[in-house]
């Protein structure tokens, strides 16, 4: 249907059509080029030799090509220490936020429940009213989660989002299923992992997916709650301490030109940005169909 | 005429026996609800520190009771006014170009026929949306520094003849923000757009072809109107967020020559609440920002529903 219609502009192509033509050519060529270009920007200065490089000039291929920066950034201990913890939490949040998300979608989606209605306005609740930056603070603190590893996947475990995202498509599962599994005598346990959760792989990627992501992008958590703590620093604050020191020099008066050797080199910082970006931007592409739906559903039917 | 039915059903059938049955639900719920409690209600008790002078000695129950000197000391401080308005600006500006953009960016592309071009400029898309904001926010500060590509080009083609350093002057922040917004989100929010697209009927495009409507005006009149209830709820969903918008881009791209515009309420809250240790003016100004945001929500969905468009509740 698409197609044939699509077709008959070719046929009836009138001059607003071909103008439209030339402004979605252009808008996207330019679009791609933006996103694109910064990013391959950054690889290919990671693959330039640092003193060569502060002559700037540099765009779309390594002039002096060198391994030195990955060699330098690997060689950084705290580098490693940050990407054990990122690893850690990332691989546990993932696992354990989702299960607990699931199990809560499960609970608030059977029709028979008594207290269904209730369990779900109490979450959505904690979507509009929070306590804020500070009460929070002090709960982790007075909780002892702060200083410690838990802080990264305790407190963010459940999120009402999640669930109601989750919570949609289990409530699209026909109830029949579940009936019958009763009738052979299955608990809810059993109808959980044995006959719901199988039928909601597509969504639980989608899910892990949001989930694996803030996790591995979080930095914030890392400075307010362990900023003293570098055995638990994450790769992303580590990034941040670097960049944040050039960033800085842009705002003093006179810039980064002649401070270029106090602060640490462009290509140093592009390395490291390549390793933290690295694994998200070569897994991404293969779950595009998975959160394309779960956007999708979650978003449309909030 | 289903949902009555089960919902008779619920009434009459809470048995005994259907009790023991649900009794793995019920556990269940029993730890979420004190999950919710302990992270998400508890600290709502902390809200009692925005009218004491807290120390964190005493606790919350044997501070000193202030009444509302917290809220008057935010609000004759030059500088919460200035933070105020910079939150609500740039939370405004981002609100209305991202919005924008993603719209735009979905249109363009649901011109696109041939799938060998639309998929992998659909994947590039959506590429920033996975980056963290440090990585954003440093590639933004390279291309945008003194040798980077924006001064280079500039310079190149005659509009300037020595380079500007972009994060010393104010009156390019927020513009900046923006863009860095619109940069890393555009492709990620035009998925429900796009969405929204497939689902319209395809015969009224074709119906429009045969009365002889160009591709312009299909968009005008077909497309655009398809997308509208999307649009609206998201909207809905994002007035509450316009005052969440503001942190770690802000955060991380904001210096000292800026900070007049670049700070926002929870840049305040870090500031005065963490760096300062006075809890109380922190709580008051996260508060504030709680309640605001509220109100905020509240007001668009009542603007909604007089007018008869989506609503949140």
């Amino acid at each position: 249907m698409r197609q044939d219609q699509h077709n008959n502009y070719k046929i009836r192509g009138t001059g607003r059509d071909k103008l439209l033509t030339v402004i979605v050519i252009v808008f996207l060529v330019a679009f791609t080029i933006v996103t694109l270009y910064p990013v391959v920007n950054t690889v290919v200065l990671s693959f330039n030799d640092g003193i060569d490089a502060v002559r700037g000039k540099i765009y779309l291929w390594p002039r002096k090509f060198s391994m030195k920066n990955y060699k330098t950034v690997l060689a950084m201990q705290n580098i490693w220490v940050g990407a054990r913890i990122t690893v850690a939490r990332t691989v546990l949040a993932t696992l354990t936020s989702l299960f607990a998300n699931a199990l809560l979608a499960f609970v608030v989606s059977r029709k028979r429940f008594l207290f269904k209605s209730g369990l779900s306005l109490f979450w959505v609740i904690t979507m509009y009213v929070n306590g804020g930056m500070i009460p929070i603070f002090l709960l982790y603190k007075n909780l002892g989660l702060t200083g410690t590893f838990h802080v990264y996947w305790i407190p963010g475990m459940i999120s009402a989002f999640n669930m109601l995202v989750m919570r949609t498509y289990m409530e699209g599962i026909p109830e029949s299923l579940e009936e019958s599994a009763q009738l052979d005598g299955a608990g809810y346990w059993t109808i959980f992992s044995r006959i719901i959760s199988p039928l909601c792989k597509p969504m639980y990627a989608t899910v892990a997916l949001f989930i694996a992501v803030w996790q591995w992008n979080s930095w914030f958590d890392a400075m307010l709650y362990n900023r003293m703590k570098t055995e638990y620093t994450t790769l992303q604050y580590e990034l941040m301490k670097l960049l944040s020191s050039v960033m800085q020099q842009s705002g003093s008066a006179e810039n980064a030109k002649n401070g270029a050797a106090t602060i640490t080199p462009v290509t140093i910082r592009a390395a490291t940005t390549v390793v933290t970006m690295l694994p998200i931007v070569c897994l991404y592409p293969f779950l595009q169909r998975y959160f394309v739906t779960g956007l999708t559903i979650g978003g449309v039917k909030e | 005429m289903a949902r009555v039915k089960t919902q008779e059903k619920k009434k009459n059938a809470i048995s005994l026996k259907e009790m023991k049955r649900q009794w793995f639900l019920m556990t269940v719920s029993f730890f979420m609800v004190a999950y919710g409690i302990v992270f998400y209600y508890w600290p709502l008790t902390g809200w009692l520190m925005a009218f004491e002078n807290f120390k964190p000695k005493k606790g919350i129950l044997g501070s000193k009771f202030v009444g509302l000197d917290k809220f008057k000391f935010l609000f004759e401080d030059a500088v919460f006014i200035k933070v105020i308005r910079n939150t609500f600006a740039m939370g405004f500006i981002n609100l209305v170009t991202t919005t924008i953009m993603a719209v735009l960016f979905a249109i363009i592309l649901n011109e696109v026929r041939r799938a060998w071009i639309k998929k992998p400029i659909q994947t590039i898309s959506y590429l920033p949306h996975f980056l963290s904001w440090i990585v954003v926010t440093g590639i933004l500060h390279d291309s945008l520094s003194a040798s980077g590509i924006v001064n280079d080009l500039l310079m190149k083609f005659g509009f300037i003849d020595q380079a500007i350093n972009f994060f010393a002057f104010p009156k390019y922040f927020w513009g900046i923000v923006a863009f860095a917004q619109c940069w890393k989100e555009t492709g990620w929010n035009a998925i429900i757009y796009l969405a929204a697209i497939t689902a319209i009927d395809p015969n009224l495009y074709e119906a429009a072809s045969i009365d002889g409507a160009d591709r312009l005006q299909k968009i005008r009149y077909i497309t655009l109107p398809g997308i509208k209830p999307t649009f609206m709820i998201l909207l809905l969903m994002n007035v509450g967020n316009v005052l969440n918008a503001g942190f770690e881009v802000q955060y991380l791209l904001g210096n000292g020559l800026v900070q007049s515009v670049s700070q926002t309420i929870d840049i305040y809250v870090l500031k005065w609440g963490i760096s300062q240790n006075d809890y109380s003016l922190g709580t008051a100004a996260g508060l504030f920002k709680s309640a605001v945001s509220i109100l905020l929500i509240v007001v668009a969905n009542a603007i909604s529903r007089k007018y008869g468009e989506e609503r949140l509740f």
